[in-house]
């Protein structure tokens, strides 16, 4: 119990530095360029109480749940039993770990489409295009991008191929994309893969891929363990820049039908 | 009143998580089916994860947001650029460092690293490893934040911006070490959470709504692409300093 109080004051202590800056220069432009005082000092302060043990118990509790639970998935998943593979067996074909891709999947699935901020910027698009995107079809849009970018990204370590190639490709698909979509809605599309990644979901995916690394004969962490967030903020944007473009193409064909 | 809310963020929290532990309960019981080690320890540190998202956007909620809020609604329309763009760097530098999903892929990036042989296997050396990534990144988001808040101000097409970085990262890539290109790609995605999006997406509208000629709607975002643009390339630039 006083290992456990000790560490927990220790990693106190550690997230005090981690917010100072932010406090720091809110109070700061507050006092010294605002020049108004603080509206509500004590509830201010109880406020950066809260984040302060939150941002704390947060990070213990992803050091003794989300992690280890990333690793045993990606490590279970990935043992020469479940796969039924003979465990001498030198080379492995990629399509023996399809359990691991649909896993990766179905995780970038759920997590995205239960993601608040998601939310948040889909109502707004369905403002921007005037009705033209519907939410719930741009969130379901974004879901299977980041499902499918996933587990693509999943695929990537299992074969060990270059992170590089893949994400040029992305990149010039989405630039491609965006020469042909409507100009409203580029910059909400290039805002949604960021969002998309949230703080609950990244250190899982991390771990998953760090996981299967370490597992998979051959991959190396430091080297293929890394990358699955990239393909999750990728293939948003891909996602939402094809949506746009299907739902403004049906409109028009409906409209000029109409007349 | 606070109960009742504080219990509301609490089941949000808990939504929050749901979908994650769904997919795995899901997996293990009908896929994998063997048993689980630890269980006693996951299931605490759910909670744990549960009660410190709620304890962190209840004090965000209460002390971080409004005053943000207003400060970046006051410099949008103050009209000093100087003092504006001072804000706006700030701004990304500061809510980055205290980003919990960076903290803790920064931390698990230092192990990597020291198990792989990059670093040395001390506890300084990781600590130092893990810092550095950190600041790198708070200084990219800070710099993407400026730049970003200049494109709103200048009017400044988002696309050309978005394309040069991209071609930026393209050219650097092959002259990173191999090690740093996944974080370096990942700590895009990973900068952009809980703190950073809420604050960042308010200067954006609220400049956009000040400046006469724009539309808020359309010129207001752009922001956090920047922000999950410019990590790559500094990231990128980290590896080959060290």
């Amino acid at each position: 119990m006083i290992e456990w109080s000790t560490d927990f004051a220790l990693a106190l202590l550690a997230t005090c530095r981690d917010i100072l800056p932010i406090a720091a220069i809110i109070i700061g432009f507050q006092l010294l360029v605002i020049r108004k005082p603080l509206a509500n000092p004590k509830k201010t302060l109880t406020g950066f109480l809260y984040v302060l043990l939150g941002i704390t118990f947060f990070l213990e509790g992803l050091e003794m749940a989300l992690f280890p639970l990333g690793k045993l998935m990606a490590s279970q998943l990935t043992t020469p039993e479940f796969l039924g593979l003979n465990p001498d067996q030198e080379t492995r074909p990629w399509q023996a770990y399809a359990w691991v891709y649909v896993f990766a999947a179905s995780i970038g699935f759920a997590t995205t489409l239960a993601e608040p901020s998601l939310l948040a910027v889909a109502i707004k698009a369905e403002q921007i295009s005037g009705g033209t995107i519907h939410a719930w079809g741009l969130r379901i849009a974004v879901s299977i991008g980041v499902a499918f970018g996933i587990a693509l990204g999943a695929f990537r370590i299992v074969t060990g191929n270059e992170l590089y190639y893949f994400i040029v490709a992305g990149y010039i698909v989405v630039l491609i994309q965006t020469l042909f979509a409507p100009r409203m809605i580029i910059g909400l599309a290039y805002d949604s893969g960021g969002v998309t990644t949230s703080t609950v979901t990244v250190p899982l995916v991390t771990a998953l891929g760090l996981g299967l690394a370490e597992t998979v004969p051959g991959r190396n962490p430091l080297l293929d363990g890394f990358g699955l967030i990239a393909f999750a903020s990728l293939f948003p944007i891909i996602a939402v820049l094809s949506y746009a473009q299907i739902a403004q193409w049906l409109s028009n064909r409906r409209r000029s039908s109409k007349y | 009143m606070l109960k009742n809310r504080f219990i509301k963020q609490l089941f949000n929290s808990f939504l929050d998580l749901a979908p994650i532990l769904a997919v795995v309960l899901i997996f293990q019981v009908l896929i994998i089916g063997q048993p689980v080690p630890d269980v006693a320890s996951l299931i605490m540190g759910t909670l744990f994860v549960i009660l410190g998202l709620t304890l962190f956007i209840q004090g965000l909620e209460q002390s971080l947001f409004p005053l943000g809020e207003a400060m970046a609604y006051a410099f949008a329309r103050k009209g000093s650029l100087f003092w504006l763009l001072t804000f706006a760097f700030c701004l990304g530098f500061g809510t980055t460092v205290a980003e919990p999903a960076l903290i803790a892929i920064a931390e698990e990036a230092a192990n990597i690293a020291s198990k792989g042989g990059m670093i040395e296997q001390t506890n300084a050396a990781r600590d130092s490893y893990a810092l550095g990534l950190r600041i790198t990144v708070a200084l990219s988001v800070g710099f993407a934040i400026l730049i970003g808040v200049l494109r709103i101000i200048r009017g400044w097409p988002l696309f050309y911006l978005i394309i040069g970085g991209y071609c930026c990262v393209i050219i650097i890539t092959p002259f990173a070490p191999a090690e740093i290109i996944g974080i370096a790609y990942d700590s895009g995605g990973v900068t952009t959470s809980t703190i950073t999006v809420p604050l960042v997406t308010t200067l954006g509208v609220g400049l956009a709504t000040a400046i006469k000629g724009r539309n808020p709607m359309i010129d207001g975002f752009g922001l956090i692409a920047f922000a999950s643009l410019t990590p790559m390339i500094f990231v990128m630039g980290y590896g080959m300093l060290i």
